[in-house]
């Protein structure tokens, strides 16, 4: 099916089941331990041994040597397989460092052997065995020592130079945000079993599609020789986007032990070896008119990357989020030699969000305007960078006036209001994540017992996949959610979009809607019926005449039917499609030790039509909770001696914990948005991410009066700048 | 070290305990976690591994009624213990209550953490029942349920999906019905 012109009513529109806050399908299985994830996978290969994974002891340099004698000679040892067996394995397009092979060592952590045993400590142990010799280099991890790289605009409208220095009220400031590492709970895992030149592999992984073709390209083998699955994903949060080592490492092992392995990336490893946010430097200038008008709106931003990566493009959403008719925007990009930098939800968004949302408060304060009302006077229904672009919807100020008014905003003078020991403030931030879409199938298969078999390669990472697609398949076949059985994440299904970008819950239940049309129309045929005029609801089919159960219509057997969704240039060239939110945020700050509590939390988001208020809402409280830990305490320390990020455990790099949380809201504006999909929805699992640090960070400000322009807001940036007590 | 500076003399044990009410015996190297020895020696995945090293709380069991970091202990070191995991609190089919209120103020998300928040989750409810105070505690002769007391004594379990706040519903509420 081709979605080339916006929606019109359609039968996803009776919101009998869609729409509707349904528990999620799988609860009973999460709830219990029973559901499996990859490690866990022993029933579906006999005979697993055991992998263990080496990590590099330098930053940069080579390998000279690899004594692997006393590590295969260590009891219960099947195999040693080192990089310098092998050339470097070819890289899909995805990797940017490579995964395996050869003796450059590019980053910490690179994977560089594996060990494979009868058992997981017999496979540990032998590791440690492996001795190394290295030539090691100087490697810099530091974007502070970098030259920031000259780089053509993205954007460069209107005279930006001029309106700058000739505007009455101006901001000039640098902040920063710090590398962050993914920290999903569960470990990068995988069970490789590779048989008669046939390897399948139990992993964990966000998209099966580009999994499965970079293990074939990887491993040398053809793309329908290689098999993947990944029922169930511990989180990913972008960090299982692609191929990484612990699937590779176990396909190598399997291959030299004729045996299936498993391997799991042991958390410390984890950090290092596979992708992180990177970190920025971004200088920010705004200028307004005395009125609070935006005139002038610059954003350049500095991140770093290994050679051939993108980094983080923290400069995204100010092409897009509020309008001024001059703009330079500039996203620069410094190569070294260093662990991956890569997506993390909402990339680029996510860090851009957290300086210019701190940016928009500072202006607000010296033009003297509440930051709610300086913001709506600054929306756009236009891209600003692109005027002829028009946004398909766009509540962005609904969203900022709601949230004022549920919060009980006030816009209290900094440092004004103290109960106690506690320094109160108020902060809030916009928030601005693009909806994207990409092509997405599904396969649906009636059974003669009147259940609905969906089956498409699609993921859920804890998104809600399984529920929202259930709901889809019972809204579009008029059948209860009982009634539908949702198999996901296994490469002989159906080729999905995935999850990552904000993109799957609208792509893959589109690409369900467009199976479940081409069912419809089946079944109208078998009745020699028009499609338009048929409804189905309670698991019968009625033409106005005659009812037919769905089930008698497979009693002679199952009626299959598969299609997918293609997105016209509509949907991308003429509009943008776009996700907003307004946050708030309540802090304490104890005027003695400089604490930071936060008291309460209120997102509006407008995010198109919401497809199960439950999950939907977890997903932004999600994001949410993330991003107090981006505001407070997530930071990947550089060693810049060395080269890498030193706090590589779940010790040492600090997420936010139940005590840091506290109550939070989340208002959806529920607008259907036609211009998105047929079932008129949109992505809000990064939007709840975006704009929530810099809330937080004016929050503190507010209680404070100290400024801090570099994440996380820890201790010793502001504790000796606190109000006297 | 070489192998043959590798530590000499006898590196397995048997062991037996009680896991959810039955007893188990096991002839285990002496290196094997309680969790490793109830995911791959007992086959029970429910625990789940998050870090190996007691900074997730994804593997969190009770041992004789109190809740332990399953990851952070030697299994030969359970000798007679009674060990409850997560499949021995409650099945798809029989539901414990604190389950039950986990799945309806969706209180997990990806749930790989779940097992272990939930083990944990129960563990608090009975640690205030008996008293026992909490770094947030006010009165340390009067321990008494409030929000605080569960974000305090939950805050070992990670959850990076993020459902923390979903979570202190369902336990709100079991707590309620009792």
């Amino acid at each position: 099916m081709k979605f080339d012109r916006p929606a019109e009513a359609n039968a996803s529109d009776r919101l009998l089941v869609l729409g509707q806050p349904h528990s999620r399908v799988e609860g009973r299985l999460k709830t219990t331990g029973a559901a499996p994830y990859a490690y866990e996978r022993q029933d579906v290969a006999e005979g697993q041994l055991y992998g263990y994974p080496l990590g590099a002891a330098i930053s940069r340099g080579r390998i000279l040597s690899m004594d692997t004698e006393a590590a295969t000679a260590a009891p219960g040892v099947r195999a040693v397989v080192t990089t310098l067996d092998m050339d470097p394995l070819p890289k899909d397009s995805h990797n940017v460092n490579r995964l395996f092979g050869g003796a450059d060592v590019e980053h910490y952590h690179q994977a560089i052997a594996v060990v494979v045993a009868d058992t997981f400590e017999q496979a540990r142990s032998a590791t440690n065995l492996i001795k190394v010799e290295y030539h090691a280099e100087q490697a810099t991890l530091d974007l502070s020592e970098v030259t920031p790289p000259e780089t053509e605009p993205a954007a460069d409208t209107g005279d930006f130079d001029t309106a700058f220095a000739n505007a009455p009220v101006t901001l000039d400031e640098i902040y920063t945000t710090p590398a962050q590492t993914h920290a999903m709970m569960e470990p990068h895992a995988s069970v490789a079993e590779w048989k008669d030149g046939k390897l399948t592999v139990w992993t964990s992984s966000q998209m099966i599609k580009w999994w499965r073709d970079a293990l074939a390209k990887t491993l040398s083998l053809d793309v329908e020789d290689v098999r993947v699955e990944s029922p169930y994903i511990g989180g990913g949060f972008g960090g299982k986007l692609f191929l990484r080592a612990d699937a590779v490492l176990a396909a190598l092992g399997s291959k030299a032990t004729g045996r299936p392995v498993k391997l799991a990336l042991p958390r410390p490893l984890m950090t290092n070896n596979t992708t992180h946010r990177a970190q920025t430097i971004q200088r920010i200038r705004l200028a307004a008119d005395n009125d609070g008008k935006l005139i002038a709106l610059g954003h350049d931003n500095l991140s770093n990357t290994p050679p051939g990566g993108d980094g983080e493009d923290a400069t995204s959403q100010s092409l897009s989020f509020y309008g001024a008719p001059n703009m330079r925007i500039v996203n620069r990009v410094a190569e070294m030699k260093m662990p991956e930098s890569n997506s993390m939800r909402a990339p680029g968004d996510a860090a851009g969000l957290m300086t210019l949302e701190i940016a928009m408060d500072e202006m607000a304060e010296r033009l003297g305007m509440d930051p709610v009302e300086f913001r709506a006077l600054n929306d756009t229904q236009v891209v600003p960078s692109n005027p002829k672009q028009k946004f398909s919807h766009r509540n962005f100020v609904d969203c900022l006036r709601h949230g004022a008014k549920e919060f009980g905003w006030t816009n209290p003078a900094p440092a004004s209001r103290r109960e106690g020991h506690w320094l109160i403030g108020q902060g809030m931030a916009g928030a601005y994540r693009g909806s994207p879409a990409s092509t997405s199938g599904a396969r649906v298969r009636l059974q003669a017992d009147g259940r609905v078999i969906v089956e498409t390669d699609m993921t859920d990472i804890g998104t809600g996949s399984y529920t929202i697609l259930a709901q889809t398949a019972a809204e579009m076949m008029g059948l209860p959610i009982e009634k539908v059985e949702v198999r996901l994440g296994d490469s002989r299904y159906p080729v999905s979009s995935g999850s990552g970008g904000q993109f799957g819950a609208a792509s893959s239940t589109a690409g369900l809607y467009a199976a479940c049309v081409a069912l419809r129309a089946q079944i109208a045929e078998r009745l020699q019926a028009d499609a338009a005029t048929l409804d189905f609801r309670d698991g019968e089919v009625h033409d106005g005449t005659r009812s037919v159960s769905l089930a008698s219509l497979a009693s002679d057997g199952e009626l299959v039917a598969e299609d997918k969704i293609e997105f016209g240039e509509f949907r991308s060239k003429e509009y943008e499609l776009a996700t907003f939110a307004a946050h708030f945020v309540e802090t304490a700050v104890n005027a003695y030790t400089g604490e930071v509590r936060l008291r309460r939390m209120l997102a509006v988001c407008d995010a198109g039509r919401i497809l199960n208020p439950i999950t939907a809402r977890s997903q932004v409280i999600g994001g949410m909770t993330m991003a107090v830990g981006a505001a407070l305490m997530e930071h990947l320390e550089v060693d810049s001696g060395r080269a890498f990020f030193a706090n590589h455990d779940l010790a040492s790099y600090e997420v936010p914990v139940h005590l840091d949380i506290p109550e939070q809201t989340v208002i959806f504006m529920q607008q259907d948005d036609p211009y998105s999909t047929p079932l008129k929805a949109k992505g809000v699992g990064e939007l709840g991410v975006c704009g929530v640090a810099a809330a937080v960070a004016n929050a503190v400000y507010n209680a404070t009066g100290v400024r801090v322009r570099d994440y996380p807001i820890t201790l010793d940036r502001y504790l000796d700048r606190l109000p006297e007590v | 070290m070489t192998i043959h500076d590798m530590p000499k003399g006898r590196t397995d044990g048997a062991v037996r305990f009680v896991v959810n009410g039955k007893t188990v015996n096991l002839t285990l190297d002496h290196r094997v976690t309680l969790l490793d020895a109830l995911r791959e020696h007992i086959g029970l995945t429910g625990s789940k591994k998050g870090c190996d090293h007691g900074q997730c709380g994804a593997c969190t069991v009770m041992v004789n009624g109190r809740r332990i970091n399953s990851c952070l202990s030697l299994a030969v070191m359970h000798e007679g213990d009674e060990i409850t995991t997560i499949e021995g609190i409650g099945t798809p089919d029989a539901l414990d209550p604190m389950q039950d209120a986990f799945i309806r103020h969706d209180g997990y998300q990806c749930g790989y953490c779940t097992p272990g928040q939930i083990c944990s989750a129960k563990a608090v409810l009975e640690e205030i029942r008996q008293g026992i105070p909490s770094h947030v505690t006010a009165d340390l002769d009067h321990v008494t349920f409030s929000d605080a007391e569960v974000r305090e004594r939950m805050s070992g379990n990670l959850c990076r999906c993020g459902a923390y706040s979903n979570m202190l519903n369902a336990i709100r509420e079991v707590e309620a019905g009792k």
